[in-house]
């Protein structure tokens, strides 16, 4: 009742265009699994293991020492640089270790993390920022100083430091917020469930955003598998609408995957596509994960930084799937736990959802700020895709790909090891959504090969890099010798000049010559030279050799 | 707990080929049985020869090239070629005809080149072609179509399953009839040498060969390929761009020319349900291995294939050139994949 309602407030303007982008899949919809029932606040764990690198750039620096005592809230690893972000103690209690951890990560390898032994008071620090009324009371800089103190980074997967994301530049004026509640894989149902219970939050953190960019209107797109939480935002809206002048729009987006990766919701909610190697700031556009937006609105309003995130425990491997509430830091075994353990046999444990998770090695790695699901899938979910066979040229990967791309033909220059050739075909813009690879009929493992040939070209990169810079300062040392030793002549032909009624001889020249291609000889290097040479000094491998080719 | 590590995507797949092979079997049987059904029951023993030699022929290869056999005939792919030419080639060709053919098709079109996935060129319809070229009379040589009308007109017999495999096995007809006395040209042979000595279209329809839009019997054949082809297209085993695109290019110049001169040229409808269009559009043609990928490739590649198929039909030396025209365009597929390849998300509008 309350969506009809609603429909007909929306009823007034007219019905907003829906683009469509090239390809995607129609997977099985699994998120009945897990979206029936609430939100449950997760148990307060033991131990939490918070790692230090929870977003994309630099890892935090930790701030505390083992041993001290840490407030739920307390920052205990701080930014490293303008790409990076600070963590914080998710629950009170001591700190008993700072060392590598378990990560849900590709890579597989342990990675550094601050362990908290709780104390189960759960108690708040007590220095955290004040909460503020209305956020119209801040400006933008201090808007973004608040967001950025709270920890907060997209919550979508991707976890670039939102801070960041909200300062897109002078230059670059921003004219729409595109809310992201499509969450278009499969089985994972937290952003769902957080849309119908933080709805207020979320329309707030929009506002708090159109007002720190200074754009005109936001666009929340949502799959339309997703009717409560839509119902539930467009309530919020209304109930908001009054307090701002923006507009603020909820659009049912037709259930497709993937529509959640930010480029094609972008597509599909204005038309516009971000240009390829760009950013959506470039067309005036921000993208953030609803889940963020209610993290900025904690942030903003109640002072309190990015600490706990919903999480779905879910897949048929698991014998009661559901959302929790989660502290950052609590092990997804606890959470396993919580949700009665595993049932049946398991053929995998993902970190995320089906088409994009990581595969975990063991459930004993942490709830980052980026997990936003813990699926366990039995060998029916999925099957062995048995070893894969020749492509048959069929092009159905071609017809899937949501970027256009042409995937067949870059898994043959992948396979050839033809960097160039894959690159041509536009490697760089592939997503990795695994659209192609889940309908190629002969189950090639296609995504594999693409991040095979990006580390591939990547690592050339660097190299490449790194021999020209090497070069350079090849070149700079031989300017540079090349310098003193005119230097070196003309204060020569000076002393000569002044000398050369005296004496006039010819030994001293050829000393002197072996001097200066030693070290730079008795002549004292200037100023620059000597920073010059303290940057050579750092990469002392390429300059011995270069040293080692000259004599 | 431990996991094996995978890369995603971790979902189950929803085709796998062999399933794909399986359904372009299962979407050829409403046209089978409307050529068993006119031209007798040599067309079964046809695809059942063709399918040993052709499975035979592959694992020999395979095992050959130093690979297990199992796998490479489980994908069904050999099969798929050898049921498409088997429904290629007259009901009564003699069995070590098909033998040849499907060696050619394998072997030298197939494994040679690498196996399935590296082949150029259309194995079926390369065996039917280096059959019709060394053996032209044998290949073109078709018993008329099981109808009252026909069989009438050629004072002919049903053949029997015995006739039949005796007439492939051994090449003996029943006593009671001789070669001179079966032996049909195709409706689209038939039009071709009429119209060459200026009889005019309207006549040439008064023949029995001629049904309601195509050949008699053949026109039945053609729906029912065409059934199957539609049932593929709805699973979606293959994509509409090529059959659409080569029956229309040759539906409107057939139709073209046959405004401009109805007389001397058959109706648009004619040569779609005439001689393999129908088949060569939906399961020939649609070869993913061979054909172009790109879905405006694909277009051009229907677009060329059409073209081909009229001209030849129109004024080639062979009767028809479905199989003629997939050949060719397999050659130009990859020029024509590389010069179609899709603009790609955020590049701009191609200008
Ligand atoms: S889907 Fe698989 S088999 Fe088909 S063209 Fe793409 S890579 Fe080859
Ligand atoms: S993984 Fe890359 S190539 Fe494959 S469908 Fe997605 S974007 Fe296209």
């Amino acid at each position: 009742m309350t969506q009809s309602k609603q429909t007909k407030t929306q009823a007034t303007r007219p019905a907003p265009k829906l683009w469509k982008f090239h390809g995607g899949v129609h997977l099985p919809d699994e998120k009945a699994l897990s979206n029936q029932t609430g939100v449950a606040a997760a148990v307060l764990p033991k131990r939490l293991v918070i790692p230090l690198s929870q977003h994309i750039g630099a890892p935090a620096r930790p701030c505390v020492q083992v041993g001290d005592h840490v407030f739920k809230g307390q920052m205990i690893g701080e930014p490293q640089g303008y790409v990076s972000a600070p963590v914080h103690a998710s629950s009170s209690g001591t700190v008993v270790a700072i060392e590598p951890h378990a990560m849900p990560h590709p890579s597989g390898l342990p990675a550094p993390a601050i362990i908290i032994e709780t104390d189960g008071q759960d108690t708040w620090a007590p220095d955290l920022p004040e909460p503020v009324a209305d956020f119209h009371q801040l400006d933008a800089d201090a808007l973004r100083a608040r967001i950025r103190l709270a920890g907060a980074v997209g919550l979508g997967g991707a976890s670039f430091p939102t801070s960041v994301k909200l300062n897109p530049g002078k230059d670059q004026p921003i004219d729409t917020l595109v809310l992201n509640g499509v969450e278009c894989e499969p089985y994972i149902t937290c952003d769902d469930l957080l849309m119908r219970d933080r709805a207020a939050d979320i329309i707030t953190g929009a506002r708090i955003i159109l007002h720190l960019l200074g754009a005109e209107r936001c666009l929340i797109g949502i799959e339309d598998n997703k009717p409560e939480a839509i119902a539930a935002m467009r309530q919020a809206v209304a109930e908001q609408q009054a307090q701002t002048q923006a507009r603020i729009e909820v659009l049912a987006i037709p259930t497709l995957y993937p529509s959640g990766g930010e480029k094609q919701l972008i597509r599909i909610l204005t038309g516009q596509e971000v240009p390829s190697h760009g950013i959506p700031a470039q067309i005036g556009i921000v993208c953030q994960n609803v889940g963020t937006v209610a993290a900025i609105t904690d942030a903003v309003l109640r002072g309190h930084p990015l600490v706990e995130r919903y999480v779905t425990v879910t897949g048929r491997g698991i014998a009661r799937p559901g959302n929790f509430r989660v502290r950052v830091g609590t092990l997804a075994s606890e959470l396993i736990a919580a949700s009665g353990g595993y049932s049946g046999e398991l053929a995998k444990l993902i970190a995320g959802g089906p088409m994009m998770g990581v595969n975990l090695q063991s459930d004993r790695v942490p709830i980052t700020k980026a997990t936003n699901c813990i699926l366990a899938l039995t060998p029916a979910e999925s099957p062995d895709p048995g070893p894969a066979m020749p492509c048959i040229r069929c092009g159905q990967c071609a017809q899937a790909c949501p970027a256009n791309l042409l995937p067949q033909q870059m898994y043959w220059h992948a396979r050839a090891k033809d960097l160039d050739k894959v690159q041509d075909y536009n490697l760089f813009d592939c997503i990795e959504c695994g659209c192609c690879a889940h309908v190629c009929p002969a189950h090639i493992p296609l995504v594999q090969y693409y991040r095979f040939a990006k580390n591939e070209s990547w690592a050339r990169e660097r190299e490449k890099q790194a021999s020209e810079r090497a070069k350079q300062r090849h070149e700079a040392r031989e300017a540079r010798l090349e310098r003193q030793e005119r230097e070196r002549k003309a204060k020569l032909r000076k002393k000569k000049e002044a000398i050369t009624p005296k004496t006039k001889t010819v030994p001293g020249k050829s000393a002197a010559v072996g001097g200066a291609g030693q070290s730079g000889g008795s002549v004292p290097p200037t100023a620059p030279e000597s920073a010059q040479q303290s940057t050579e000094r750092t990469a002392a491998k390429p300059r011995t050799e270069t040293a080692g080719s000259e004599t | 707990m431990a996991g094996s590590l995978t890369s995603s995507p971790h979902s189950a797949r929803p085709y796998r080929v062999d399933q794909v092979m399986l359904q372009v079997c299962l979407a050829l049987i409403p046209g089978t049985i409307a050529m068993v059904w006119f031209f007798g029951w040599g067309v079964i023993i046809n695809m059942a020869l063709a399918s040993v030699f052709a499975l035979g022929a592959e694992a020999l290869m395979v095992k050959a090239r130093g690979r297990p056999a199992l796998p490479a005939i489980r994908d069904l792919s050999a099969l798929v070629t050898a049921l498409l030419f088997a429904i290629t080639v007259p009901p009564t060709l003699p069995w070590w005809l098909t033998l040849l053919g499907i060696l050619f098709a394998i072997v030298i079109v197939k494994q040679l080149y690498g196996g399935i996935g590296y082949n150029p060129f259309n194995p079926a319809m390369a065996g039917y072609v280096f059959l019709l070229i060394s053996y032209p009379v044998a290949t073109t040589t078709w018993l008329p179509a099981d109808v009252p009308a026909l069989l009438e007109a050629k004072d002919l017999v049903h053949l029997s399953f015995v006739d039949s495999a005796r007439l492939i096995f051994t090449g003996a007809l029943p006593p009671e009839l001789s070669w001179d006395a079966v032996s049909a040209a195709t409706p689209l042979d038939d039009m071709r040498t009429r119209l060459d000595s200026n009889v005019l279209m309207a006549e040439i329809r008064q023949s029995p060969l001629w049904g309601f839009v195509g050949g008699q019997g053949w026109e039945w054949v053609a729906l029912g390929f065409l059934l199957g082809g539609l049932y593929l297209m709805f699973i979606r085993v293959i994509s509409w761009h090529i059959p659409v695109s080569l029956l229309a290019s040759l539906a409107v110049l057939a139709g073209l020319f046959w405004l401009f001169d109805p007389n001397h040229f058959p109706a648009p409808w004619f040569h779609l349900f005439s001689g393999g269009a129908m088949l060569g559009a939906f399961f020939i043609a649609t070869d993913p291995v061979s054909a172009a990928t790109t879905k405006r490739g694909q277009l051009v590649f229907g677009a060329l294939i059409g073209v081909v198929v009229f001209v030849i039909r129109t004024w080639g030396g062979y009767p028809d050139a479905v199989a003629f025209g997939v050949l060719l365009l397999n050659i130009a597929a990859p020029t024509i994949d590389h010069y179609t390849q899709p603009r790609v998300f955020g590049h701009g509008r191609r200008t």
